[in-house]
């Protein structure tokens, strides 16, 4: 709670800091309220769950841990708008506004525990994301991102909120744990339609949300066009905030129905597996590649939400959360690299990365241990993601599902792998052959990210089974 | 603690390497492996002495799910580690001679990817092993990919493919031994990855025939067994000459003690169910190797194809299931990852000089090589396993093994000893002897460098040769125990 209060009340002081016109005072400023977020948060751990609004949004361990990550992932963020944000933005105040105010929406996505706050925490969030998916005013591709975005994210909220809407008409509330008790026992079994089709829409709008096939389309061409330091924003906190908003609703508002959605879930997890991997398999740039492989994560979240089971607490919710965080870092570090080396040589592609490991050893050991993570390979904390994942579904006997998963991380291999062979095994030539350059505290954060990912995946134990 | 000391040693010494440049890398290098044989030698002082217990190391890695990092050392563990340790600053030593661009980060990979191997060797986790497993093929798909060939990045992108592709299998498979155990005794979690607990493992026949595969997966590729076998002449021929030895002198063992210590003892059912195929599929590989290697024209392919060979001989041997066979593959590792290493330090240092390894190309070399041509020559004869060398004890026991198994397939493989003699000597007339070539008059005899990779490998393989028994009886109960695992 005392996060949410934080968030607020500094997005808006930084607006007014926006007078200031100085990334030297913003961006350490920004910084450091995230460290206290982070901090306020942390502190809210081991203690009783707690209840705020009106019972509209609970504070307990998996709110506390899962803004951990969405918080975590912006501070690691940060540090590389730097060079973005001087080169191309005066009113660059609004858009660190514009951050915190989306993490507030974010904490709310994650802790809610009536629907009026799912809906209010999705829009915080979306609204935010549709003004920075266009931040870069001058480029008809950012301009097309933030229409696309915006059109297809207005009408996904509308479903959501037609969804919420029969939820209510079925049951008369909008509280989880009331929902509950009326899906497990119906007071009316001729509104079960209209249940059963308000929670298909629901998994509609929130499928669009966390970019599950078949309602991923929007996301290569958006991730392509927004300025790449958002689109890591994107592809980490919106879908950490989304996957745990998912499970919240599926596992405490609708166990009782999970023979309807189950099924639903598998397949919309199968068929993002396929379509996200393959879709990256084609890829010829990094970024587009990064943006189906951020579909296919989706896919792999998704058996955690088939597995759940009707429990926060359980190996599928702990695998959900080490997943999200091991995803989130890797994914960070990326987005890192490829901005940091697209600013400098101007192109995105694979051989835009060739020779990296030559001209900037870091850069290229930081990419090399974020793809190998995003790909499952031991030492790193993808492996120890998938893992919990995919042994949480297989206890719960989805045997099928996790074998198509893993023929389908082996495809993954091989397009992670393409960024490394081009920084290691193919030489730099003409203008790639230069250093890329890095300032102190973006060496840091990589140096911090990689590390990260290699801790996750040493000492799993740490996090593993904390929820 | 020791033991923790054992597997850390290279990894820290690999950090260390960052920070040093030149002559004080390849200093630090040397001495970390040197340390570290000087130390796996006194492990096994020590576990002839007072037995294996001290150097079991058990913590718990994931305690929520019950994985522990535990390690821990038997007969056929430290015969390994030794093979390892010994091998390693050799290789070293192969690699100072060679020009490697960022000759630091090439001997960091090399000690991390010692670390992975010597925790492949001593894990009594399933998933620990894995992790091992994987930790290993991360630094050698670097050295092949980054200082490789011309052709390296299809050649090492199959090859990382093949190798992880088959190692999920694995993986799929412990997943599904782990979640048939019950918790272990004081651990809250509900199974157990440990080895112990699989070995208890009650599975029905028809589980244990599909287990089989997934786990063989692994290492029918890591060996690799025909049919499996396509990612490995490209990659032997590509990697750099370190790598190569790195990948045939002790990452093909990985293989061979991956089915004795984590296939056969689990799915003893499912073994028997298909030691046939198995055992085929393995003598093909032996009889197809050699084939292709007569055809050879380069150095390196053929010791490629000759190394295929004969792993399918210590397959055969494993899945004979007989005492003397597994004690063969046992002495044939050691033998083979010696010799093996040897020869491709021979077609280096050829190739260093003449800058060719086309077998056209070379001839008469002998004459102002004759240190060359004695290690050339001891190397070969213990590959095509002439008496009184390690490479002997090795094929005959493992070949005597597959007789007991069935007379008709220990004849057929019997024929890897002529076809051997056939495509090696070839090997050694077209290079060294025959007429005179361009490199004939110019090339220089082996520095005392190159000597000290030599004298060690000479050694061993002699020892090997007349006192077999050292290893033998090392191996012996660990041997008997997975054979009684099995049901023998």
């Amino acid at each position: 709670m005392t996060s949410i209060i934080l968030l607020s009340i500094f997005g808006i002081v930084q607006l007014f800091l926006g007078f200031l016109r100085s990334n030297k005072v913003l961006l350490p400023a920004v910084m450091l309220v995230l460290l206290a977020v982070f901090g306020a948060n942390l502190a809210d751990w081991n203690h009783a769950p707690q209840s705020f609004f009106n019972q509209m949004l609970t504070v307990d361990h998996y709110t506390v841990a899962f803004t951990g990550i969405v918080v975590l992932t912006a501070l690691l963020l940060l540090p590389f708008s730097r060079s973005y944000v001087v080169a191309h933005e005066p009113n660059l105040a609004e858009y660190y506004a514009l951050l915190l105010f989306s993490l507030v929406g974010a904490i709310m996505m994650i802790g809610y525990d009536h629907l009026l706050m799912l809906f209010v925490g999705i829009e915080i969030l979306s609204i935010s994301m549709y003004v920075l998916a266009g931040a870069s005013k001058r480029d008809s591709r950012s301009n097309e991102a933030a229409l696309k975005y915006f059109l297809m994210g207005a009408f996904a909220t509308g479903i959501l909120l037609f969804g919420i809407a029969l939820l209510y008409g079925a049951t008369g509330t909008f509280a989880l744990s009331q929902l509950a008790t009326a899906v497990a026992a119906p007071a009316n079994a001729s509104l079960l339609p209209m249940l059963y089709i308000g929670i298909l829409l629901m998994i509609i709008g929130i499928g669009f949300k966390v970019s599950a096939a078949p309602f991923h389309f929007w996301t290569p061409d958006v991730y392509e066009g927004t300025p790449t330091f958002f689109t890591a924003f994107m592809s980490t906190v919106v879908k950490t905030a989304g996957f745990a908003a998912f499970l919240k609703l599926l596992a405490v508002a609708l166990p009782a129905a999970q023979g309807f959605w189950a099924p639903t879930i598998q397949a919309m997890c199968a068929l993002t597996l396929l379509l996200g991997n393959v879709g990256a398999a084609a890829q010829t740039t990094t970024k587009r590649m990064l943006a189906y492989s951020s579909v296919s994560h989706a896919g792999y979240l998704l058996i955690g939400l088939v597995a759940g089971n009707g429990s926060l607490t359980g190996p599928a919710a702990n695998g959900i959360f080490f997943y999200s965080l091991a995803y989130s870092i890797a994914t960070v570090a990326a987005f890192g690299v490829l901005k940091l080396v697209a600013d400098h040589r101007q192109r995105d592609d694979y051989a835009g990365l060739n020779g990296l490991g030559k001209t900037n050893p870091l850069l290229a050991f930081v990419m090399t241990v974020a793809m190998l993570s995003l790909a499952g390979i031991p030492l790193t904390g993808g492996f120890f993601g998938k893992f919990f994942l995919l042994t949480a579904a297989v206890g719960q006997g989805h045997i099928g599902l996790v074998v198509f998963a893993v023929i389908m991380s082996m495809v993954g291999i091989y397009y992670y792998l393409r960024p490394i062979i081009a920084m290691y095994l193919r030489p730099a030539e003409g203008p790639t052959a230069e250093a890329v350059p890095v300032d102190g505290l973006q060496s840091f954060t990589l140096g911090l990210l990689a590390l990260l990912t290699i801790a996750l995946g040493i000492l799993p134990g740490l996090l593993s089974g904390i929820l | 603690m020791l033991t923790a000391v054992l597997l850390f040693l290279p990894l820290a010494a690999a950090l260390l390497l960052h920070f040093t440049k030149g002559a004080t890398a390849r200093a630090l290098a040397l001495g970390a492996t040197l340390v570290e044989f000087a130390l796996a030698i006194f492990v096994a002082i020590d576990f002839v002495r007072h037995g294996s217990s001290a150097y079991n190391l058990d913590y718990a890695w994931v305690q929520s799910a019950g994985i522990n990092f535990h390690l821990g050392l038997d007969g056929l563990s430290l015969l390994l580690v030794l093979l390892t340790t010994f091998l390693v600053p050799l290789i070293l030593l192969a690699a100072f001679r060679g020009n490697y661009e960022n000759p630091s980060a090439f001997y960091a990979l090399v000690l991390f990817m010692q670390t992975g191997l010597l925790g492949v060797f001593m894990s009594l986790d399933a998933f620990l092993f894995y992790f091992f497993w994987e930790v290993a093929l991360i630094p050698i798909y670097f050295l092949a990919g980054a200082w490789g060939g011309e052709r390296r990045v299809a050649v090492t992108l199959k090859f990382f493919l093949y190798t992880v592709v088959g190692s999920l299998f694995m993986l799929a498979g412990f997943v599904y031994l782990y979640l048939q155990t019950g918790p272990a005794a004081g651990s809250l979690a509900a199974h157990s990855s440990e080895l112990s607990a699989f070995y208890k493992l009650k599975l029905s026949a028809g589980e244990q025939s599909w287990l089989f595969w997934l786990i063989f997966a692994a290492f029918a590729v890591k060996m690799p067994i025909f049919p499996f076998h396509t990612w490995q002449p490209d990659t032997y021929t590509e990697a750099p000459a370190p790598a190569t030895m790195l990948l045939s002198g002790i990452m093909l063992k990985m293989g061979i003690y991956g089915t004795l210590r984590w296939l056969l003892p689990i799915v003893p059912l499912g073994v028997s169910q298909w030691q046939k195929p198995v055992i085929i599929l393995a003598v093909i590989g032996v009889i197809y190797g050699a084939i292709i290697a007569i055809r050879q024209r380069d150095m390196k392919r053929l010791i490629a194809y000759s190394s295929l060979s004969h792993v399918g001989l210590m397959a055969a041997g494993v899945f004979s299931l007989t005492q003397i066979g597994l004690q063969g593959a046992v002495v044939q590792m050691l033998a083979h990852g010696v010799n093996v290493v040897g020869m491709f330090f021979v077609a280096d240092a050829i190739e260093r000089r003449t800058g060719t390894r086309l077998l056209p190309d070379l001839g008469g070399l002998t004459r102002r090589t004759p240190l060359l041509s004695v290690c050339f020559l001891v190397m070969l004869l213990s590959t095509v396993a002439l008496p009184l060398t390690g490479g002997f004890v090795g094929e005959f026991l493992l070949l005597a093994g597959i007789y007991q198994y069935s007379a008709w397939v220990g004849a057929v493989a019997g024929l890897t000893i002529i076809f051997s003699a056939v495509y090696l000597l070839r090997l050694f007339q077209r290079t060294m002897l025959g007429p005179d070539s361009s490199f004939s008059a110019t090339i220089t005899d082996l520095t005392g460098g190159e000597l000290a990779v030599f004298v060690p490998l000479i050694v061993l393989v002699f020892w090997l040769g007349l006192f077999p028994g050292t290893f033998l009886h090392l191996s012996e109960p660990a041997v008997s125990s997975i054979l009684s695992a099995v049901g023998r």
